[in-house]
């Protein structure tokens, strides 16, 4: 799928179109599938538009970071309205991803475009590895001192009815999203996969808990990134438009396919395929070919 | 904890979101229709970067000679889309100070000024 070489104005006009139209389609295919699996549409984006559509690692991740904020902030009525999602811990939380971002993307100028590639094709096994990972949700929460004056603790709904759980190891947690934080910025990602490691494994927050307000914060830590990448060009018009309402298409098809059907084997095939994206990346960042 | 409290902020920030995505998302759209069908029509260079663009990339005018400029109709877009969650955490701040809960007026004070310091840094 490269692109057509400039022969004549004709053909330039051709090229625009077709480009646009198969970044829409990859976007719309990206969102679709993260919105099912639950990987997120915006980790596969950028190796995408970098691997198949030879587009310079940085539009790559300043359209796929806007598309992320598209997403996430679009995210589903319902989970709040059941009661899941955590505001307080969110916020709190949202201190240290904000603070990660903003360091991210200063990085994201002064690390190589080879680095980032490794970086992002670790990321990119990480998620896929993580979501097979057990969840158990844990039954017990002793008592804690620091989540107690930091009012990390909340109630939702199981089928035994609401059940109280209270934050563990708060520091990790932080230290964790502070590197979530950082990744987000430098891969414009949402990094949804670090965050749920910091609160469904380190803070032992319920599985269900951790996945809606890590879908929350995803977009307030991505928009603390979004100022920089704005005024250092990374953010092109052209590109960034296919790629948002790509993904957002997809996405929100997705979560509507979701409640009908259920996807084991999608899950399976799509977590291979950002096996394969990751190591595509990783051979890439080696080899210098971003 | 206020959960009844939170759960009608929660809700009130859902829909703000939600509001502020389809508005993007149509400005977005609007612009990149005209972008496409009445644009120059040439394919960007995507393939090399060409680095920092002037502060008058950044809040373009929308309108150029009395015509609407495509792209920067769908920058305008893009800004309506980061401004959604920075208004959600100025609206938590507001939520929070109205349950009187010092600790998390500080919290969402500080995610707040981290994003304002990202957006507008000089």
């Amino acid at each position: 799928m490269s692109r057509p070489l400039p022969a004549s104005s004709t053909m330039l006009e051709m090229g625009l179109i077709e480009f646009t139209g198969a970044v829409l389609l990859t976007s719309v295919l990206a969102g679709l599938l993260g919105a099912l699996t639950g990987l997120g549409g915006g980790v596969v984006i950028v190796p995408a538009l970098v691997l198949l559509f030879h587009v310079d690692l940085r539009y790559a991740i300043g359209a796929s970071l806007i598309s992320v904020i598209a997403t996430s902030s679009g995210a589903a009525v319902s989970f709040v309205r059941e009661g899941f999602s955590n505001v307080r811990i969110g916020m709190f939380l949202e201190v240290a991803t904000t603070l990660g971002a903003l360091g991210g993307a200063y990085l994201t100028a002064r690390v190589s475009t080879r680095a980032i590639g490794i970086i992002f094709g670790i990321t990119l096994l990480y998620s896929a590895w993580s979501s097979f990972r057990a969840k158990h949700d844990q039954m017990q929460y002793p008592p804690n001192a620091l989540a107690e004056k930091l009012e990390l603790r909340g109630d939702y709904p199981t089928t035994n009815g609401r059940e109280a759980y209270i934050a563990q190891n708060v520091p990790a947690g932080f230290g964790i999203m502070f590197i979530a934080g950082i990744l987000s910025g430098l891969l414009g990602i949402g990094s949804g996969a670090v965050k749920v490691l910091a609160m469904d494994h380190a803070m032992k927050l319920p599985f269900k808990v951790s996945t809606t307000t890590s879908n929350f914060m995803i977009g307030v830590t991505a928009a603390a990134s979004a100022g920089i990448y704005l005024s250092r060009g990374y953010i092109a018009a052209g590109l960034v438009a296919p790629v948002m309402l790509g993904v957002l298409a997809g996405s929100v098809a997705g979560a509507r396919m979701l409640v009908r059907i259920r996807v084991p084997v999608l899950r399976v095939i799509f977590a291979l395929v950002i096996v394969a994206l990751g190591v595509e990346m990783i051979y890439s960042g080696a080899t210098g070919g971003l | 904890m206020a959960s009844e409290a939170d759960l009608k902020m929660e809700m009130s920030i859902s829909l703000m979101l939600r509001t502020g995505v389809s508005l993007a998302a149509i400005v977005v759209l609007a612009g990149w229709v005209l972008y496409l069908f009445h644009g120059d029509g040439v394919l960007p260079d995507y393939q090399h970067f060409h680095g920092v663009p002037g502060p008058a990339d950044r809040i373009a005018p929308i309108l150029v000679h009395h015509r609407l400029d495509s792209r920067s109709l769908i920058r305008l877009g893009i800004l309506i889309l980061i401004a959604t969650p920075i208004t959600r955490v100025a609206f938590c701040v507001y939520s929070f100070a109205a349950q009187k809960d010092k600790i998390y007026v500080v919290v969402s004070g500080i995610v707040l000024s981290v994003l304002l310091y990202s957006f507008f840094r000089p």
